[in-house]
């Protein structure tokens, strides 16, 4: 089964690619899989009615997800109609389309895909690769349906069958992942002998039962299936009549021996399947199109079907398999009747064609074979199917059971009507009609018409020879208790109640077609003004205006409300789990060290007084306050690298923050000061609460050994290096890092593209080699003609305005950056085994770099480094990613370092590891983020401050843009 | 295990704080709202990596059990990117006073417009239902559109 299936998917894929050379032949070549399918059930049904056909492989192993397939009796059936029509249908197709018709190749294409699916459908022996199939055959028959898409109506219908059997299957998801949950099992075969019992079983029968409702058509869900006829006439008869609209009846008497006596199960399916064949016979009779007339037929029957495969007893199963075969091989006779009409004659409007009988003998007889055993006439597989299904109901009713009663009343009135939209479709098509004019003459097609007659001579074959029929079938049925005698499909049954049924209704169809201008009259008269498509209608366009007002609602444009929203989500969410949890609390103390109470008091008065601070510089700093505080608790806490590398870091944030604070007004929120206050302060508390809980719940949690205690062996064995935290970053876990350095990049380049508004490029790298160099020449070749007697200690001292120097200043960095330099490379190298490394080596390196440009400006920065920030980051992610990648062409993992120890006489020995190279990426792209922070920040904020406030053009045209924007928007407001 | 209240108390006063400022519509503010909650973050890394101890580093000289460093390589991380990403808010600040003048948070006005937008059934064009009545002219082969079931004939 796999294999056929596998077959489907290449059929699938080659198809659309032979499409522009074969042309429709390609459709031939699509048969092949579904004649496979054919052949596989027809050389495996001895296997299959021995004990059923299983192949199983794995799929997500991790989920539970299996291929199961299986074919038993009730597959197997559906299996041979799947594949069968399907076969029958792709070579009609050959002739119905020609080589010119546009998208002919994905139509062929998804048209195999569809019957793969369908056929993955009906083997599937798990729920959930059954649900894949079944959403797959949604797919398909929506392009199917909107094969024409340059016709609005093909695309809304198209979407809303889409939309109306996505909704059942994901109901039915429900269903499944409920039952598969209670049973513990996900095997269709399991489930549908012994699905759970009680509250969870009776739910899960409900939603399966939508799926089956949406999938085929039943009412109140049957409004796609008419509008589905935009599809091509081919794709009406093998989706809309023989397969797909089956699955939803496969599911119900695959589950019938389940769900038999769950309660709602049997009453839903009986009743709502009469409901929809009266509607949809009703219909039929009232429409004009003969493909609607048949659309509303199929409807009709598959209400019918529903009811009789719902009933619930093992004759009226019997009877409902042999109907839907029947009905497989006659409404897609028709269909396929109905194609060639409109193909030879250009119309499907009954009130048009005249005389085709005459003109095309051939498909009149054929036409009147699927026609009489629609209505149930002896001795087609119609009426051995009606008369099993009727006698079960009598049989039912006899033994006390009111629904019996019920459904054998809706059956007869619904079979009526049945019998009298065969003979409106045959006298619609093929009679003559006074008044109308004759069709011309038709030159039939033995190829086109070749799948309609197979079919058709099948559904004759099948009532004579019922008793084959019946060897079929009766296992299948058997999965059901049979009550006393059991029934036989034949075609003589003697004379009884369903017999004389039969007549009745045949006499009250006949009747009702001869009287078929009054009725007509009638209906006009009692026409529906609402419908279940206006219902559909009513609800997709109320999705829309609740969608809109919660949009209204919810988006506000604010983003500190957002920001709310989801705090208050957040406390809402954790609150509620911590109260029916209640985890358990670790013990406490007030502190580990006399230092934590005096570092958290220092540090919550100036977090609360930033919070209140009316000046920016003043918040700053007292923000800067709590992260200087974190340095001391990380040092007091026994983690020296990140009391380092926090203390680097907040001076440099520090410096940041000045640079960029300083052209912005010195007090904060002078425009709209601060609002909401309170709520403010109680959702940032309850925020504060709530995270210290967390923290307390998550450290009782920690209960199991770390992987930590491995760390230290680790580092020393494989990294080479006794620093744990510093091996850990550039060896055990050096891909974390390795994304890290793309987080700073991607922030860095960010920087510099904000703050660069004019050019792209950062300048500074050129001018410093021309206005540097110069500057040195300068000095040296003409230290007389110099008359600032201050002289210069550092480069571009000179540059600055003499108020503006500080000569105390220029000295001290001139004495200290070689110091900072040298200590940057220390930290760096000496990181493996004592505290440092590449963050912090790369800070303090930064940290010097500050100290130049705090002492002489931009230009003395440019000097000080001239290389452009980005060849810095990226030089250091060559160097991490070489580090990485590198011991992958040796043969060995990603990342592996080793070491090399080097004796260097006289200075003792060093021992260089590889992972080092790692730690030099970091240290470049930590000094190229410091330094993009300084020319961004610094030193362009610098420049476009002396060559004037304004700013360029287009920085004119955004803030106009803005400002109108923002105007816009509180006017709208 | 035993937490140190202290430093809970103070992981408590920084979220607070740091939520309290992030809500603010200045946007100076909120970077340092942003800066207080990384600060708490990384207390909360640290809090529950477990017991203080000695400083990782297997030199023979630790005189109690080693502090986890696997929390303390997570925490190296955050600092240096929370420093990256205010690098990043600033420059948008210093952006946006530059060219708007305008230094506080303002309202999305595509989310505004968005809100207020009248919808209208005739926006989105096809919602399944045909619009067009039955013809059978269209095309030799071709499959006329269906007439509309809800339109009572």
């Amino acid at each position: 089964m796999l294999v056929v299936l596998g077959a489907f998917g290449i059929a699938s894929v080659l198809v659309p690619a032979l499409t522009p050379r074969l042309g429709t032949r390609v459709f031939l070549l699509a048969a092949v899989p579904a004649v496979a399918a054919v052949v596989h059930a027809a050389l495996a049904a001895p296997a299959v009615f021995a004990r059923g056909v299983s192949e199983r492989v794995p799929w997500v192993p991790a989920l539970g997800l299996t291929l199961d397939t299986r074919l038993d009796p009730l597959s197997w059936v559906l299996a041979l109609l799947v594949g069968g029509v399907g076969a029958l249908v792709l070579v009609y197709c050959r002739s119905y389309f020609r080589n010119d018709e546009p998208h002919l190749g994905a139509f062929a294409g998804s048209l195999t895909a569809f019957a793969g699916s369908m056929y993955g459908l009906v083997v599937a022996d798990d729920v959930y690769l059954l649900f894949v199939f079944w959403e797959l055959t949604t797919v398909f028959s929506y392009l199917l349906i909107g094969h024409y898409s340059s016709r609005r109506a093909s695309r809304g219908s198209a979407l809303q069958a889409l939309l109306v059997t996505t909704f059942g299957g994901l109901t039915m998801l429900a269903g499944f992942v409920l039952l598969t949950t209670a049973a513990g099992t996900s095997r269709l075969s399991e489930l549908a002998t012994r699905a759970p019992e009680g509250a969870v079983g009776t739910v899960g029968a409900v939603l399966i039962v939508v799926g089956i409702l949406s999938k085929s058509a039943v009412v109140p869900l049957h409004f796609w299936l008419p509008g589905a006829m935009a599809a091509p006439t081919p794709v009406s008869a093998y989706l809309h009549a023989a397969a797909m609209v089956k699955a939803g009846i496969y599911l119900a008497a695959r589950f019938s021996p389940a769900f038999a006596e769950t309660p709602g199960w049997r009453e839903s399916l009986v009743l709502l399947g009469l409901v929809t064949m009266l509607v949809g016979g009703w219909r039929a009779l009232r429409e004009t199109d003969l493909k609607l007339v048949l659309a509303y037929g199929t409807v009709a029957q598959l209400g019918f079907l529903t009811a009789a495969i719902g009933f619930g007893t093992r004759d009226a199963l019997l009877g409902g398999l042999a109907l839907l075969v029947a009905h497989a091989l006659f409404k897609s006779t028709l269909f396929l009747v109905v194609g060639i009409v409109d193909h030879d004659t250009g119309t499907r409007d009954l009130r048009k064609l005249s005389g085709l009988g005459r003109a095309a003998p051939a498909l009149a007889v054929v036409a009147a074979l699927a026609a009489a055993s629609m209505a149930g006439l002896p001795p087609f597989a119609g009426f051995v199917g009606k008369e099993t299904v009727l006698a079960a109901m009598v049989h039912a009713g006899e033994s006390g059971d009111v629904l019996g009663w019920i459904a054998l009343a809706g059956s007869t009135a619904g079979s009526a009507l049945t019998a009298a939209y065969a003979a409106r479709v045959y006298w619609g098509a093929f009679a003559r009609k006074p008044g109308v004019p004759d069709v011309g003459v038709i030159r039939e097609s033995p190829a086109f018409l070749l799948a309609p007659a197979v079919l058709a001579v099948l559904g004759l074959a099948g009532g004579i020879a019922a008793p084959g029929l019946d060897a079929v079938l009766a296992p299948v049925a058997d999965v059901l208790p049979a009550e006393g005698e059991v029934e036989h499909l034949a075609l003589w049954h003697g004379i009884g109640i369903p017999l004389l049924l039969s007549a009745v209704t045949i006499g009250l169809g006949l009747g009702a077609f001869l009287l078929r201008e009054p009725i007509a009259r009638v209906q006009a008269r009692l026409a529906l003004r609402r419908s279940a498509s206006d219902a559909y209608r009513g609800t997709l366009s109320g999705i829309d205006r609740v969608a809109a007002r919660t949009t209204k609602v919810v988006q506000r444009g604010s983003l500190p409300y957002y920001l709310a929203v989801i705090l208050v989500v957040f406390v809402v969410a954790v609150v509620s789990a911590l109260v029916r949890l209640a985890p358990p609390l670790p013990e406490a103390r007030l502190w580990d060290q006399p230092m934590q109470p005096v570092a958290a008091v220092v540090m919550s008065v100036a977090a609360i007084a930033a919070t209140v601070a009316a000046k920016r510089f003043q918040a700053v700093v007292l923000v800067g306050v709590t992260g200087f505080g974190m340095a001391l608790l990380f040092a007091d806490f026994g983690a020296p690298d990140l009391a380092l590398t926090q203390a680097l870091v907040e001076l440099v944030t520090l410096v940041a923050f000045v640079l960029v604070l300083r052209r912005l007004p010195a007090r904060l929120g002078t425009k709209h000061g601060s609002s909401f206050r309170l709520g403010r302060a109680a959702l940032g508390i309850a925020v504060g609460a709530i995270m210290s809980v967390v923290a307390l719940v998550a450290l009782a949690a920690r209960t199991a050994t770390p992987i930590a205690v491995e760390f230290p062996r680790l580092a020393v064995d494989g990294g080479h290096g006794v620093n744990v935290v510093n091996v850990t970053l550039v060896d055990i876990r050096g891909w974390d890092t390795m994304g890290e350095l793309s987080v700073i990049i991607a922030a860095a380049t960010g920087v510099a593209s904000l703050v660069f508004l004019s050019s792209r490029s950062d300048r500074m790298p050129e001018f410093a080699r021309r206005s540097g160099l110069s500057l040195l020449r300068g000095r040296s070749g003409r230290p007389s003609a110099d008359h600032d007697d201050r002289g210069s200690w550092l480069l571009a001292g000179r540059t600055l305005a003499p108020r503006n120097r500080s000569i105390l200043l220029e000295v001290v960095v001139r004495l200290v950056f070689p110091a900072l330099i040298v200590l940057s490379l220390y930290l760096l190298l000496a990181g493996h085994n004592a505290p440092g490394g590449g963050f912090a080596g790369g800070l303090v390196a930064g940290l010097a770099l500050v100290a130049r440009y705090l002492a002489a400006g931009r230009i003395e920065l440019a000097a000080a480094a001239p290389v452009s920030a980005g060849a810095l980051l990226g030089s250091g992610l060559l160097f991490a990613t070489g580090a990485a990648v590198v011991p992958l062409f040796l043969g060995v993992d990603a990342l592996t370092s080793t070491y090399l120890d080097l004796d260097l006489g006289w200075f003792g020995s060093v021992s260089l590891v590889t992972s080092t190279i790692f730690d030099v990426g970091v240290y470049l792209v930590v000094i190229g983020l410091v330094l993009d922070v300084l020319r961004s920040l610094g030193a362009e904020v610098d420049r476009q401050e002396e060559e004037g406030d304004e700013p360029s053009l287009a920085g004119r045209l955004e803030a106009e843009e803005q400002r109108r924007w923002t105007a816009g928007a509180g006017a709208r407001r | 295990m035993t937490a140190s209240l202290a430093l809970v108390a103070v992981m408590a006063v920084l979220y607070a704080c740091g939520v309290y400022l992030l809500l603010e519509k200045s946007m100076t503010r909120v970077i340092l709202g942003f800066l207080l909650l990384g600060n708490a973050t990384n207390l909360l890394l640290l809090i529950v990596s477990g017991p203080a101890g000695s400083a990782p580093i297997v030199d023979g000289k630790e005189s109690e059990p080693y502090s986890d460093p696997v929390p303390q390589a997570l925490i190296l991380t955050a600092i240096v990117i929370t420093f990256a990403v205010s690098a990043f808010l600033m420059a948008l600040v210093y952006r946006s006073w530059r060219l708007a003048h305008q230094d506080e948070v303002q309202l999305d006005a595509e989310d505004v417009a968005v809100g207020t937008r009248e919808t209208q059934p005739t926006e989105a064009p096809d919602r399944g239902e045909p619009d067009t009545p039955p013809s059978n002219d269209q095309e030799e082969a071709g499959d006329p559109v269906p007439a509309d079931e809800g339109s009572a004939r």
